[in-house]
C-alpha cells in the first residue's frame, strides 16, 4: 500500500537531515524554488484536490490562491502544530519523524504566495518534538536549505518555531495567530480572513502539518497521482490516529477511502476490538465530530463524502473506539467538560453555554436528572451551536466554529443514546 | 537591566532577532523566564512586559489565558494527568484518585514540603498511548498505576 508520509517513520535516524537527503527529501523544494513560477504550483495544488488535513478540509492550492500579489506587505505562512482537537495524535508522529517533510512543503508554500518567513505553530507541551524542529531547522540552514538566498537563489525564507502554551483554542488559525502576536488566544471575527489581513495585518496562509508534508510526494509524483491514491472528492493517502478501546491504537497511513471497519480489525492496523468486547460506537473525526453508532458505521469509507453522508465529518482523521461496556452519558459529560474548560470566553452563548451543560451533565452523572433535563440539553446545544453544516464554515452563533464543535457532539450523543440518559432521569 | 541569567538574556536577545514585532516574543520570553522562576510573578511578568514594550496589564492579560503559564509557585514535580476522552476510557480517572490519595492532596494542589504538584490537564494530543501523564516535560505513556508509581517513588 502507498505511503508517503510515514514509510520511514521505523528506521533509525529518520528525523535528520541526511535521512531525508537521502531518500529525495528537498528536491521539490528546490525545484520550486529555482524553476516553478507561483501560478504553476498553485496550479498543482489545485489539481491535486489537496484537502486540509487540520479538520475544515478546504482546498489548500485555493487558500493560497487568495493570498493578494500586488500589494507591499509581507507574506506570512504557518504551520499549525497545535494538535489540540481530543482524539489527535497524528501531527506529532510526523514532527518527531519527518520534520523535513513539512519543512519541504513549507518552501514549496512560501514560493506560492511569496513568503519569506513562517512559524510553526506548536503545542507548549510537546517540548521534545519542538527540540527536533529546531535542530532540523539547524541542520537545514548550514545546508542553505533555509536562510538566506535559499538553494542559492535570490529567495530568503525562514522558519520559527513557536510553542503555545497550553489551550485548545489556539488550534482555531485566528487564535492561533493572535497568540502569536503575543496576545490572548481569542479568535478573530471574520472576514476579513487571514489571506487578507492574518498575522500583524499581513496575509498569512495557515495550513496543517500534514497538509504541507503532503506537498513535495505529490510534486514528485504529479497532482494524479495523488488524486488516484483516493477516492471521489478526497484524494491521496492520510493519517487516522485510532484511540480507545482497540487492541493497537496507533496512527496508521492509509488511502482515502478505506474502509473503517478494516482500519479497527484488520491486523496491519488496530487487530480488532480490545478483549474482544464489542463495538458500541465510534467518534470518526475528532471530539468535534458527531459520534456514529455500531450501525451507523456499518460500511463506513473514510472520506469526506461518505463520513459526511453519514452524519459526521473526517475532521482530523481522529477516531475513538468505544466498547458496549461504555457509559455514553460518562462520554458526554468528559467531553463536555473538555469544551467548558476550553471555551475561550469571548462569546456569551459559548461560555455561559458550556457551564450549563456540565453543571445539567452533572445531574446525569451524579444524581438529580430530572426529564426536563434532556430537553434542556438539547436546547443549550441550540443556543451554542445553531443547527448549521460543520463543513461550510461557522455561521453559527459565536465567532468561530467552537460554538458547533462542542453542540455537535453533545447532540448527537444525547441523541443516539437517549436511554441512557433517560435512565438516569430514573434512577434518581 | 534585564532580570533573565546572562544565558537567558541571550537566548531573549535570540529570540527578539527571529520576530519582525516585539510584542510577538511575548510567549517565548514568558516560557523564558518560566522555566527561570519556575512560575510567572507579577513582577516577572512586568518586566517582560517592558522588555517586549507593551502595559504591563497586557502582559499579565496575555499570561493569565494559558494554562501552562503558572502564577503561583509549583511543586518540583508537576505530575499531569490528562482526564480528556481516550486517556479516560483508557483508566484515566483511576490514575488521578490514585495519586491524589497517595500524596494527600486534590487535583491542582501541591504537596507541603513542594515537591509533588499533582494537576488534571486536558487532551496532551497523545490519546493512543493512555493513560497520558506528564511529568515536568515528559510524557510516560501507557503505563500502568503500579509503574508509575516506581517512577515518581524514585524521584
Ligand atoms: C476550535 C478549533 C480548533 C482547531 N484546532 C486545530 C489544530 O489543533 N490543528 C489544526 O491543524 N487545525 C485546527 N483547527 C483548524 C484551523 O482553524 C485551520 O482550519 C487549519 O489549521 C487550516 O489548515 P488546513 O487547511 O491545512 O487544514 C481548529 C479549528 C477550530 C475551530
Ligand atoms: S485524550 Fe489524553 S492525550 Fe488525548
Amino acid at each position: 500500500m502507498t505511503k508517503m508520509l510515514t514509510q520511514f517513520i521505523e528506521q533509525e535516524n529518520c528525523h535528520t537531515l541526511d535521512f531525508y537527503l537521502k531518500n529525495g527529501g528537498y528536491n521539490q523544494a528546490k525545484r520550486a524554488i529555482l524553476e516553478m513560477s507561483a501560478d504553476e504550483i498553485i496550479e498543482i495544488a489545485k489539481q491535486s484536490n489537496l484537502r486540509g488535513r487540520g479538520g475544515a478540509g478546504f482546498p489548500a492550492g485555493m487558500k493560497w490562491s487568495f493570498i493578494p500579489r500586488d500589494i507591499d506587505k509581507p507574506k506570512y505562512l504557518i504551520s499549525n502544530a497545535d494538535e489540540g482537537e481530543p482524539g489527535t495524535f497524528k501531527d506529532r508522529v510526523l514532527l518527531s519523524k519527518n520534520p523535513h517533510q513539512m519543512f519541504d512543503g513549507m518552501i514549496i508554500a512560501a514560493k506560492a504566495i511569496d513568503c519569506h518567513l513562517a512559524f510553526v505553530y506548536i503545542r507548549g507541551e510537546f517540548k521534545k518534538e519542538a527540540e527536533i524542529l529546531e535542530n532540523a531547522i539547524a541542520e537545514a540552514k548550514e545546508k542553505n536549505i533555509l536562510g538566506k538566498r535559499i538553494f542559492g537563489s535570490d529567495f530568503d525564507f525562514d522558519i520559527v518555531v513557536h510553542r503555545g502554551a497550553g489551550a485548545y483554542i489556539c488550534g482555531e488559525e485566528t487564535a492561533l495567530i493572535e497568540s502569536i502576536e503575543g496576545k490572548r488566544g481569542q479568535p478573530r471575527i471574520k472576514p476579513p480572513f487571514p489571506a487578507i489581513e492574518g498575522y500583524l495585518q499581513c496575509p498569512t496562509v495557515v495550513n496543517n502539518v500534514e497538509t504541507f508534508a503532503a506537498l513535495p510526494p505529490i510534486f514528485e509524483n504529479g497532482a494524479q497521482w495523488f488524486v488516484d491514491l483516493g477516492v471521489e472528492n478526497s484524494a491521496g493517502t492520510k493519517l487516522f490516529s485510532i484511540s480507545g478501546h482497540v487492541k493497537n491504537p496507533g496512527v496508521f497511513e492509509v488511502p482515502m477511502g478505506t474502509p473503517l471497519h478494516d482500519l479497527i480489525y484488520n491486523d496491519e492496523f488496530c487487530g480488532g476490538m480490545k478483549d474482544d468486547i464489542p463495538l458500541k460506537s465510534v467518534i470518526p473525526g475528532g471530539s468535534s465530530s458527531p459520534i456514529l453508532t455500531a450501525k451507523e458505521i456499518d460500511g463506513l469509507t473514510m472520506d469526506y463524502d461518505a463520513i459526511q453522508k453519514a452524519g459526521s465529518m473526517l475532521g482530523s482523521g481522529a477516531v475513538i473506539v468505544m466498547n458496549e461496556t461504555t457509559d455514553m452519558v460518562q462520554v458526554c459529560y468528559n467531553l463536555a467538560r473538555f469544551y467548558a474548560h476550553e471555551s475561550c470566553g469571548q462569546c456569551t452563548p459559548c461560555r455561559e453555554g458550556t457551564a450549563w451543560l456540565i453543571k445539567i451533565l452533572k445531574r446525569f452523572t451524579s444524581g438529580g436528572a430530572r426529564q426536563e433535563d434532556i430537553e434542556l440539553l438539547l436546547d443549550i446545544t441550540d443556543n451554542i451551536g445553531g443547527l448549521v453544516d460543520f463543513s461550510q464554515g461557522s455561521f453559527g452563533k459565536t465567532i468561530c466554529p467552537f460554538g458547533e464543535a462542542v453542540s455537535w457532539p453533545v447532540r448527537a450523543l444525547v441523541e443516539k443514546f437517549l436511554p441512557e440518559f433517560e435512565k438516569r432521569v430514573q434512577e434518581k | 537591566m534585564s532580570f533573565f541569567t546572562e544565558e537567558n538574556q541571550k537566548r531573549a536577545e535570540n529570540i527578539f532577532s527571529q520576530y519582525p514585532d516585539k510584542r510577538s516574543c511575548a510567549l517565548p520570553l514568558l516560557h523564558l523566564a518560566q522555566s527561570q522562576e519556575g512560575y510567572l510573578s507579577n513582577e516577572t511578568i512586568e518586566k517582560v512586559a517592558e522588555m517586549c514594550e507593551i502595559e504591563p496589564s497586557e502582559m499579565m492579560d496575555t499570561a493569565s489565558f494559558y494554562t501552562m503559564f503558572f502564577r503561583k509557585p509549583m511543586g518540583k514535580y508537576r505530575i499531569q494527568v490528562c482526564q480528556t476522552l481516550s486517556c479516560s476510557l483508557a483508566g484515566a480517572d483511576k490514575v488521578v484518585d490514585h495519586f491524589a490519595k497517595k500524596l494527600k492532596i486534590q487535583p491542582g494542589e501541591t504537596t507541603k514540603d513542594g515537591k509533588f504538584s499533582l494537576l488534571k490537564v486536558e487532551c496532551l494530543g497523545s490519546c493512543g498511548t493512555g493513560p497520558v501523564v506528564q511529568l515536568n516535560d515528559d510524557y510516560i505513556e501507557g503505563k500502568t498505576i503500579e509503574e508509575l508509581d516506581r517512577t515518581i517513588d524514585d524521584l
